[in-house]
């Protein structure tokens, strides 16, 4: 990309010295630069920045108009800014670049990948997988052979500039436009929320067929350079199918175990969890790639096959870190392909023929719908729940064609494929047509048929509990019948996951963890996360209330509203702290934050009841006298904090020499405890029980075994106790 | 295996049973070939011992509620009949069939389906699930590797999220709303293949 953008510079930099770093000659007198230009130095990487950038920006400016964002999908504007920047290169009388396909397939591919891979929804796509295969690999061959024979066809028919064209080409480019892709696909079919089965449907298709759309090519290609078939590579062109996509999966879940298995290990380096994630997914990637099997494969092998070990392992920062880069990266690639596409239609060179373009285009369609259909009537006879015409005209209106295409037609030699630029031509003005006219009435069409939505529901724990029932219920029944269906298999397969490999792949006792545990814990941090997002105490009460028949259970309090309990009364104690700083600090040691925050409640707590206690006595209570009795009170706290006191009423008052007091401090201690004080609602019930010696309810409840802050709520419970 | 014919012959009610639940003849020779095996002694019906016997099913978690539910309450035996009623709750639904409201709801029906999982959870057939059949369900399904408390907050946790009418019990219309979406994608085994474990 050598692109001179020398003009942006001069913009910025006025009356400067142009500094030649190469004439270095020092006994020549000149006058020191104190401003000069080097900008070769930094063209790489400034002008690949300068590109990120402006695609970033282009993607903010999108969404800032919310009425063109609605009606028009992202990919058509890009395109379009892409055709805008190679038209402004272009009359500035420089070269725009073309899509380099090196670039494509390494660096802008592979991310858009990862993260389908990774985030791809297991379940609905195993169901469906036999209906993914039948599209993806007979889809796929069906279009490709059907594309290129009939535009040989065409050719032979037309004659005049399109006599030259052979067969070989023909099916060769027929395989190249065949292919539905799956970035163009993802860029659209986010925009529309169909439902999860067209999505899987679709999307899945779109990246399985890189094994085929990989063979076909390759294949033809290859006999393009030698030129002539024999029986033999044929047979071979099956043969290596095989090779390439299974050859691709085993890639992909090798690196995957290693990367689950490295992850295990991480509990120490938390910080660089992220990095294996990604280095793993690309050595797979690229190692599929060294043998040309395919790395898209490779690429979501690797990322299913790790990530149910990999999350059990890693922290959830890491894993919102992954998710998070791994979105962005996606995002930012596949905004620059699709500027790129503009920029590199703009780039030429291009061999505008009607004829073959036209044609291109109507068999793309036709041979689509076909195949659609055709496949369609063959699967329905094996599917429970069958595709209805509406799925199958989504399905067969859903195959976009993008950037694959274009960069596997640029990758074609020109000496062998002397029509090199027509196919070119043509694959661009295929890939417009689809994702312009095809991505934008596919929304409104999909309104018009009333395709089903995607539904928006938030998981449910009952949700999880009835379907994980539901499933033993189907395998049982399954049993009873003696049938192998889909559950037993499931079944079998679950149960030598948990029995062998978890017990490798997954650090210490998060092995043993069931599915539904580590469900319940994740639900519960997230509920925690909202009602600190939306800081409201009230509600937070309000949830936790229970009916009153269950006032044993009211004590239970999960973890994670403990949590949610601290963290509120916390933000409204924090300002309190910095007066009673000058306090002295207790001998316990706990984290330092903890330790402030829950000094400062019990501070408080002291405080109010020592204001109570005042009530009492008939001595007036010396205030002055508090920091040195609250140090006391310290000290002898610590002696028994490995001790769990079940009656508290006999906490040692370090003045002894007031019985009064003593028998005050109880009353009060008693009293205070019983009124309810507004900030501590909850825990104001706990402690009222702890005086009330009722010895039973004393124990904390560690409801979750979540291995995070374990150790600081022992803290708190010893703390507590001590009142 | 016989004819069909004659196989079809020995089976009292062939007819009814088929109109009844919907299976083809296909399917009804099948269940009946499933039945004889299992029904080791040839007693021409089977107790639980004879389900027992089934290793997956021994293995499965609620595999004693799933023999359960063959049994009505009160009887030690389940003759072929009731074997096939049962498990023609598990057919796919059949979209196509002709809305007639005056007949019975088909046995298969989402409805009968659901019904059937709830009397799973439901032991005591009062028609709710109390907190405690909750528990039990998910002692039995999360085996010994969760703590006493992890089982009573989740069981916590899920009755407050169906339970709309506050009775601390899910009702079959809660159980309903919270499963409408599971059923639809969740698929049932197909009696149609003929892999049997004889």
């Amino acid at each position: 990309m050598r692109m001179r953008m020398k003009m942006l510079l001069l913009l910025f930099c006025c009356g400067v010295v142009f500094c030649d770093q190469n004439h270095s000659d020092p006994r020549v007198q000149r006058v020191f630069p104190v401003i000069s230009i080097n900008y070769d130095y930094v063209q790489m990487p400034f002008e690949v920045s300068l590109w990120i950038l402006l695609a970033s920006l282009m993607k903010l400016g999108f969404h800032l108009i919310p009425r063109l964002s609605g009606i028009v999908p992202e990919s058509c504007l890009l395109i379009v800014v892409g055709l805008l920047v190679g038209g402004l290169i272009r009359v500035l009388g420089e070269k725009p670049p073309v899509l380099d396909s090196q670039l494509f397939f390494l660096c802008l591919l592979p991310p858009i990948i990862l993260d389908a891979g990774y985030f791809l929804p297991i379940q609905p796509f195993s169901e469906n997988a036999g209906t993914i295969l039948m599209f993806a690999v007979v889809g796929t061959l069906w279009n490709a052979f059907f594309m290129g024979v009939v535009l040989y066809g065409v050719c032979r028919l037309d004659g005049g500039g399109l006599a030259s064209v052979d067969l070989l080409s023909c099916l060769l480019f027929g395989s190249i436009v065949s292919a539905v892709d799956p970035v163009a696909v993802l860029a659209v079919f986010e925009e529309i929320h169909i439902n999860e089965l067209l999505h899987i449907l679709v999307f899945g298709e779109s990246l399985l067929n890189d094994a085929v759309t990989v063979v076909l090519y390759h294949l033809f290609e290859e006999f393009a350079h030698v030129g002539e078939v024999s029986a033999v590579d044929v047979f071979l062109g099956v043969v290596c199918f095989f090779v390439v996509s299974l050859g691709g999966i085993m890639v992909g879940g090798v690196y995957g175990v290693l990367a689950a298995f490295t992850s295990r290990f991480t509990s120490h380096t938390r910080v660089i969890e992220p990095l294996f994630v990604f280095l793993y997914s690309y050595m797979a990637y690229l190692s599929a790639e060294v043998f040309h099997l395919s790395g898209i494969m490779a690429l979501i092998a690797c990322g299913v096959v790790m990530r149910p070990y990999v999350e059990a392992n890693i922290s959830h920062k890491s894993y919102t870190t992954i998710k998070y880069f791994l979105k962005m990266w996606s995002s930012v690639s596949e905004t620059l392909i699709f500027i790129f596409l503009g920029v590199s239609t703009v780039a030429g060179p291009h061999a505008w023929n009607w004829t073959f373009v036209t044609i291109t285009i109507v068999l793309c369609l036709l041979s689509r719908v076909l195949g659609v259909i055709g496949l369609t009537y063959i699967i329905n006879k094996y599917r429970m729940v069958k595709l209805s015409g509406k799925d199958q005209f989504i399905v067969a209106y859903g195959g976009l064609r993008g950037a694959i295409a274009f960069s596997l037609a640029f990758l074609l030699s020109g000496d062998d494929f002397a029509m090199k630029d027509m196919f070119l031509t043509a694959i661009i003005t295929v890939i417009f047509f689809t994702v312009f006219v095809q991505g934008m009435t596919i929304r409104p069409l999909v309104d018009l048929l009333a395709v089903k939505k995607k539904k928006q529901s938030k998981t449910s724990i009952n949700e999880e509990i009835h379907t994980q029932f539901l499933e033993l219920l189907l395998t049982g029944i399954e049993d009873v019948c003696g049938h192998y269906g889909h559950h037993h298999w499931r079944d079998k397969l679950n149960r030598f996951n948990k029995r062998y490999i978890k017990r490798c792949l997954i650090a210490g006792e998060r092995s043993q963890e069931p599915q539904l545990i580590s469900f319940y814990n994740k639900m519960e941090l997230e509920q925690a996360m909202m009602l600190l997002e939306s800081n409201s105490s009230a509600s937070l009460i309000a949830a936790s209330t229970v009916p009153q028949q269950r006032s044993r259970r009211t004590l239970n309090i999960s973890k994670e509203r403990e949590e949610e309990i601290r963290k509120i009364l916390r933000a409204n104690l924090q300002k309190t702290q910095q007066r009673l700083r000058s306090y002295s600090r207790h001998t316990l040691m706990p984290d330092a934050e903890e330790d402030d925050w829950s000094e400062t409640r019990l501070r408080k707590q002291r405080v109010e009841m020592e204001r109570r206690m005042s009530h009492f006595l008939t001595v007036p209570a010396n205030r002055s006298e508090s920091p040195a009795m609250r140090r006391g009170r310290f000290e002898s706290d610590s002696q028994v904090h490995t001790v769990r006191p079940r009656v508290l009423v006999s906490v040692p008052v370090p003045l002894p020499d007031d019985p009064e007091e003593a028998d005050g401090s109880t009353q009060s201690r008693n009293g205070g405890a019983q009124k309810p004080d507004g900030l501590q609602d909850s825990r104001g019930r706990k402690q009222s029980v702890k005086f009330a010696l009722d010895v039973e309810e004393q124990k904390l409840p560690r409801c979750l075994s979540d291995p995070g802050p374990n150790n600081l709520l022992e803290e708190e419970e010893l703390f507590y106790q001590k009142d | 295996m016989g004819s069909t014919n004659s196989t079809l012959l020995k089976i009292p009610n062939v007819e009814e049973l088929m109109q009844e639940t919907g299976f083809s003849s296909v399917h009804i020779i099948r269940l009946y070939d499933r039945f004889k095996a299992l029904d080791k002694e040839g007693r021409g019906h089977l107790c639980p011992h004879d389900f027992g016997a089934i290793k997956e099913l021994a293995m499965n978690p609620i595999g004693d509620r799933i023999i359960g539910a063959f049994f009505s309450p009160g009887q030690e035996t389940v003759d072929f009949n009731t074997f096939v009623k049962i498990l023609a709750h598990f057919r796919p639904v059949d979209k196509d069939r002709p809305r007639d409201p005056n007949s019975p709801e088909p046995i298969n029906s989402r409805s009968n389906k659901l019904k059937f999982a709830f009397q799973l959870y439901d032991q005591d057939k009062d028609g709710k699930i109390s907190r405690d059949e909750l528990l039990k369900v998910l002692r039995d399904m999360l085996g010994m590797q969760v703590t006493e408390e992890q089982l009573e907050s989740i069981a916590d946790r899920t009755i407050q999220e169906a339970d709309l009418d506050r009775d601390d019990a899910i009702s079959f219309e809660e159980f309903r709303k919270v499963s409408a979406k599971i059923l639809h994608l969740k698929k049932a085994p197909v009696v149609m293949s003929a892999e049997y474990d004889c």
